[in-house]
């Protein structure tokens, strides 16, 4: 049999999800000189761009640009997506073995770590993820409820997700229209009566894993301040020590950026955002309603493993915090996908160098392979991905050489759709996609915003003239 | 980053060696598995130490018999890391104590190894896509 790729023999890939991982693997597919490559890109969702979407901060519209390079992308003649088809469900692992050559998952990381705190479940207490899905339109949490008729949230973690969910919650409604948050987030965070906003560190200043552009940020809104205290700001010796020999001129300026806010007047704003470091939640406590009412917080102290890493160590130091709404930041974690091997602590797809490996051989399956969070877990900016993929690629076709793929049946990109049609007859096309992007833009416009988001199926299907079938 | 997410694309694979096996088997070793050291695990599949190119080199330069145990020439004084160790931490203090390779164990399991190249590439992936990112958010822009 003839090695595919070839214009008479096309090299047939099909894509689980459409985040960054997905279409940089697709850009650097279709970049290989003579190699005729035809890819399916297929997402649950009946919109692309996965957490670029649904993750990233309504007041960051710069991140989102990106978007645009995977329209360059999408335009490719061999590219095509499947929005609102669902791996598994629609489309099953042997159905995509006997069509494709090569099968790349790049689901991403849906759903949240746990703290592992009692409590944890209390009304209440949420994961950040819900919350960010939510005031981004994800049909999914459309229909979520947070109390923000509390006065004080507590926000646990100090990465870039933890700060944009404390920095949305303390934004003025004026500063929220002028970007493309949920209608129905904007209507809920215009009565809220949140005042105070806690961010929780387990470490100090040099290991929160926020970045400054956005520490930046926090010190810049109209109607919040930052407050931190200065003796948690100050360096311990072991901190400061390896802030030095780092040399790292990026984490200096963090560090300086934080230490700043100690010395910062008040200004009398109505919202304060307090950044508190060395302290973790032990336990949520609640009313005899089971809503959460306060936390209790152990004191650490940093302590160097062999390694140098600055762990924190709990004191026997404890405060509490009143608190009436929580949310837990501490990390997204990626589902299992049916039918592939999963591993469950690591909340990630066992592989090496993206090539999808069998738990018990520890050797590759042939023509499975991941890329993204779903393969290295949910780290770095949306570039990370980029090399990540060209990673996983660069397997793909070294295998593709050597002959290592699946040998489908029926390979033809027609059948496909015909199949697609039969499982799915509600599929969105990208044509499609683009569509729902001018309206939504188009629906903000007359509003006075950038885009007034759809954020349910049923809202985007009717909006394309598909027939929903009558239950 | 954390050692986590190189250890999740290496495959959890650990390469090891018994004490009592020879130096000129772990030769073979670390060739057939492309590998520049490998942990040295006892009966019980405990950690007692580990042996790499650098310690064979020496041995070599000393004229010691290759067919003697693994045990006479392993390091003992294994420098463990963690899942949650991060890259920069632990490229420090491999310059700092001079070891190239860095067992990790996950709640008392042997999970991987980690090696100062893999440590370069994923700091070289970690500039490469800080870059990626800042570079289009320059070009697309608004």
């Amino acid at each position: 049999m003839t090695q595919p790729g070839t214009a008479s023999h096309p090299l047939r890939v099909a894509i689980i999800g459409s985040g960054p991982a997905a279409f940089y693997a697709a850009e650097h597919l279709f970049k290989q000189p003579d190699l005729v490559v035809e890819v399916d890109m297929f997402d649950r969702l009946p919109t692309p761009f996965g957490l670029v979407r649904g993750g990233v901060a309504p007041d960051h519209p710069k991140i989102k640009t990106v978007t645009k390079a995977f329209d360059a992308i999408a335009a490719h003649p061999r590219f095509r997506f499947f929005g609102y088809v669902e791996f598994g469900r629609h489309l099953t692992l042997d159905d995509l073995k006997a069509r494709y050559h090569q099968i790349l998952y790049a689901t991403g990381a849906q759903t949240d770590r746990r703290m592992g705190i009692p409590g944890e479940d209390l009304a209440g207490s949420h994961p950040a993820t819900e919350f960010v899905a939510w005031y981004n339109g994800h049909p999914d949490y459309r229909h979520h409820v947070f109390d923000l008729s509390q006065e004080r949230a507590a926000v646990v973690g100090v990465g870039n997700v933890a700060i944009d969910v404390a920095r949305i919650l303390v934004r003025t409604p004026e500063e929220l229209l002028a970007t493309d948050i949920a209608e129905h987030a904007l209507e809920a965070l215009r009565h809220s009566r949140i005042k105070e906003v806690y961010l929780l560190g387990r470490r100090g200043p040099a290991q929160a894993a926020f970045t400054n552009p956005e520490v930046k940020e926090v010190g810049e809104m109209a109607g919040a301040e930052v407050v931190v205290r200065p003796d948690e700001v100050q360096l311990d010796p072991l901190s400061q020590a390896a802030l030095e020999s780092s040399q790292d001129r990026t984490l200096h300026k963090k560090v300086e950026l934080l230490q700043g806010y100690a010395l910062r007047k008040p200004e009398g704003k109505e919202k304060k955002l307090h950044i508190r470091f060395l302290v973790s939640p032990v336990e949520l406590i609640g009313d005899d309603q089971g809503r959460v009412v306060k936390m209790r917080l152990v004191r650490n102290v940093l302590v160097a493993s062999e390694t140098g890493t600055l762990n924190a160590q709990a004191t026997d130091q404890f405060e509490e915090l009143e608190v009436g709404l929580v949310f837990r930041s501490v990390g997204y974690r990626g589902v299992a996908l049916p039918g592939v091997p999963f591993h469950d602590r690591w909340g990630v797809i066992l592989n090496e160098k993206g090539r999808v490996l069998d738990p018990d051989t520890k050797q590759p399956l042939a023509g499975q392979y991941t890329s993204g969070w779903i393969k290295r877990g949910p780290s770095g900016v949306i570039g990370t991905n980029k090399p990540d993929s060209v990673e996983t690629v660069t397997s793909m076709l070294e295998d593709l050489a050597r002959g290592a793929h699946l040998q489908p049946g029926d390979p033809d990109p027609q059948h496909l759709e015909a199949l697609v049609r039969e499982r799915q007859p509600l599929y969105v096309t990208y044509a499609d996609w683009k569509r729902l992007d001018e309206m939504e833009i188009q629906r903000g416009r007359a509003v006075g915003r950038p885009r007034l988001k759809f954020t349910a199926i049923d809202e985007m299907l009717a909006a394309l003239g598909k027939a929903v079938p009558t239950p | 980053m954390k050692v986590q997410s190189i250890l999740a694309t290496k495959g959890a694979k650990v390469f090891s060696i018994t004490p009592d096996r020879s130096i000129r088997e772990a030769t073979q070793l670390l060739t057939e598995h492309r590998v520049g050291a490998l942990v040295v695990l006892n009966d019980a599949g405990a950690l007692v130490g580990i042996v790499s190119e650098r310690d064979i080199v020496r041995a070599v330069a000393q004229g010691l018999d290759l067919q003697q145990p693994v045990s006479t020439l392993m390091t003992r004084n294994v420098v463990v890391g963690s899942l949650h160790d991060d890259l920069s931490s632990v490229m420090q203090t491999m310059t700092e104590k001079r070891f190239r390779h860095l067992p990790v164990v996950e709640q008392g399991e042997l999970v991987g190894m980690i090696s100062i190249g893999d440590l370069i590439k994923a700091q070289l992936a970690q500039y490469q896509g800080e870059i990626e990112t800042l570079v289009t958010q320059i070009t697309q822009g608004e």
